[in-house]
């Protein structure tokens, strides 16, 4: 079995499964207009497309954060593990190992770094002992926070912050983290190690991940599968090696057509109004 | 020239001249200082951990004290009554989270606090309705606290030192050291200083925001019963108490809506600047009772000046 097959969805083992969901902000602003997609066990999943496309929601949808945003998903349902989450708080899906990093890393800006962590660890009762290990693993993978990990959180890098954010998320012992976003604002140097990391973690740990990304030329190397969404559908879907080379994803999303890296404004206007949705 | 010497000189000739006087002076501002400050602590909590600008806190101390009083009017022995407020405390936050704060989340800021003022209203009346609106003194000997007191002699006179006010100030400063510990040292104190940073991200680590919420309304809670226990061994337990709830505002003006050294600093401020004011400046210049309105033209200077209070949490931005 090639491994472009074994991470197919329908073979491997699935963790996470999406099933056509529809969400509705304020009861009018119908922001996702049926949206399915799969996370393979032990895999990396993107969730590409521009602005607005619908990731962020799509990501929050699962993690249960959207009553926060007075939105709810109305059709369709979510499945965690074999079980329906739709319905769960999430503290409850966070016991269950389900976890979102959010865009914009949201650290507590006035507690220490260490704090931070410790909170990830809220909903854990196996003990302070087992926390206190799991801490050094975390560590372990981000080293910068050890020696950090008595400043206050908002007086650290942005680089510093989103692995903390991360961190943190660590540190309730999931199973899947949705991360939102990871490359946003920082230097390419930086984006390229929480990359690493990820990848790290993806295969130390066996974590899955589902990534919201816009810097698709990224989130394409390090994933395993990848879902393209535009106003709210998923418009395209496929292993992260085929999606990098189709002529369409290279166009849009990378800046390299067909004839090498060229300006969005050279594409023809045909070719921009069509996108896969016309 | 007459009133530069009223203002800049005369008062510092008596504080001189009479060293009891000002120190007298000083121990009272700073015992009645101690209570505007367990006031506000009450609005600091509940205000950090869910953005509420509390308007029954007033309110609370005096239902508070009322419970306490009323309990033991039914025969209950003094320390099983204060159990039981404890308890009736705790129901009152549960039921506020579930019945106001769970189905208003969300709803912009003004409803909320639109909805602390149906509370003041709901246990104004339910207070009067369950033990009589009439003064009643507190259980203070009940509950142990000393009466009598002590004289210390100064420069030829001699200043008093009411044991109770001494009390309080001990179970003041004990309480706040409690309050300090739990913050810092337990895992929901982590999980409230969470929320209050950024309750988005708290919810996204599984924190459970109404678990938060009756902690703290709790928390607020035995600050109040504290603050009205000590508050009314001084004088009744009354309803005219909420008026005295109100001087919290400036305090929360003058120490920043965030934090809680600043509740306690700008109450001892408060408490020992309106009573030195108005012993040396307001009596002999405006003829005295300035004790009422001193506070808020400090909370008016500080709105104009410094809005975000001696202490106010600073932003921490990025740029």
């Amino acid at each position: 079995m090639s491994v472009a097959e074994k991470l197919k969805p329908e073979t491997a083992e699935t963790i996470l499964s999406v099933n056509n969901i529809e969400v509705i902000y304020n009861h009018v602003i119908l922001v996702l207009k049926g949206v399915s997609l799969t996370v393979p066990k032990g895999g990396i999943v993107a969730l590409l497309g521009a602005n607005g496309a619908g990731k962020t929601t799509t990501l929050r949808a699962v993690s249960n954060l959207l009553r926060g945003e007075r939105g709810e998903v109305t059709k369709g349902d979510i499945i965690f593990n074999g079980e329906e989450i739709q319905d769960l708080t999430p503290n409850e899906l966070v016991q269950r190992g389900c976890i979102q990093v959010m865009e914009g890393r949201h650290c507590f800006g006035h507690l220490s770094i260490e704090d931070n962590l410790m909170t990830g660890a809220y909903t854990r009762k196996d003990g302070a002992a087992a926390i206190k290990d799991h801490l050094d693993l975390v560590y372990q993978y981000f080293p910068r926070l050890k020696e950090r990990r008595k400043s206050q959180a908002g007086y650290t890098s942005g680089g510093e912050q989103q692995m903390c954010a991360i961190g943190r998320a660590l540190m309730s012992k999931p199973s899947m983290i949705l991360l939102d976003e990871p490359s946003m604002g920082l230097a390419p140097q930086l984006v390229e190690e929480i990359f690493e990391i990820v990848r790290d973690l993806n295969q130390k740990e066996n974590v899955s991940f589902l990534l919201a990304e816009q810097n698709t030329n990224i989130a394409l190397k390090y994933a395993t599968y990848g879902y393209i969404l535009e106003s709210g559908r998923v418009v395209m879907d496929g292993d992260a090696k085929e999606l990098r080379e189709n002529e369409d994803v290279k166009e849009f999303y990378l800046g390299t057509g067909g004839d090498g890296r060229k300006s969005f404004k050279d594409v023809k206007h045909y070719r921009r109004r069509k996108r896969w949705l016309a | 020239m007459e009133l530069f010497k009223l203002i800049f000189i005369e008062p510092f000739e008596v504080m001189a001249a009479l060293p009891d006087l000002l120190l007298q002076t000083l121990w009272e501002g700073f015992v009645s200082g101690i209570l505007y400050s367990l006031i506000a602590l009450g609005f600091v909590l509940i205000f950090k951990a869910s953005g509420v600008f509390n308007f029954a806190q007033g309110i609370m101390v005096v239902f508070a004290a009322l419970t306490l009083v009323g309990i033991h009017a039914m025969g209950v022995p003094p320390f099983l009554a204060l159990i039981l407020t404890l308890g009736v405390m705790a129901l009152l936050a549960l039921t506020v989270v579930k019945l106001v704060m769970k189905p208003l989340v969300n709803q912009p800021d003004i409803i909320l606090f639109m909805s602390t003022i149906g509370i003041t209203f709901i246990l104004i009346a339910g207070g009067q309705l369950i033990f009589g609106g009439e003064p009643k003194a507190m259980i203070t000997t009940e509950l142990g606290l000393p009466t009598g007191s002590s004289d210390w002699e100064v420069g030829g006179g001699i200043v008093i030192f009411q044991h109770i006010d001494i009390a309080a100030a001990v179970i003041a400063a004990l309480l706040i050291a409690g309050l300090a510990l739990f913050f810092n040292k337990t895992k929901t104190g982590r999980a409230l200083r969470a929320v209050a940073d950024d309750h988005q991200a708290a919810l996204s680590v599984g924190i459970s925001l109404e678990y938060i919420w009756v902690v703290v309304w709790f928390a607020a809670g035995v600050v109040a019963l504290t603050a009205g226990i000590l508050w009314a061994a001084k004088s009744d337990v009354s309803f005219a108490l909420q008026v005295v709830a109100l001087k919290a505002l400036p305090v929360l003006v003058l120490g920043g809506f965030t934090s809680i050294p600043g509740a306690i600093v700008g109450g001892l401020i408060i408490g020992i600047g309106e009573k030195l004011f108005d012993l040396y400046w307001g009596v002999p210049i405006l003829g005295g009772s300035t004790e009422s309105w001193f506070a808020f033209i400090i909370a008016l200077l500080f709105l104009l000046y410094r809005p975000e209070g001696l202490f106010g949490e600073k932003h921490i931005e990025r740029i």
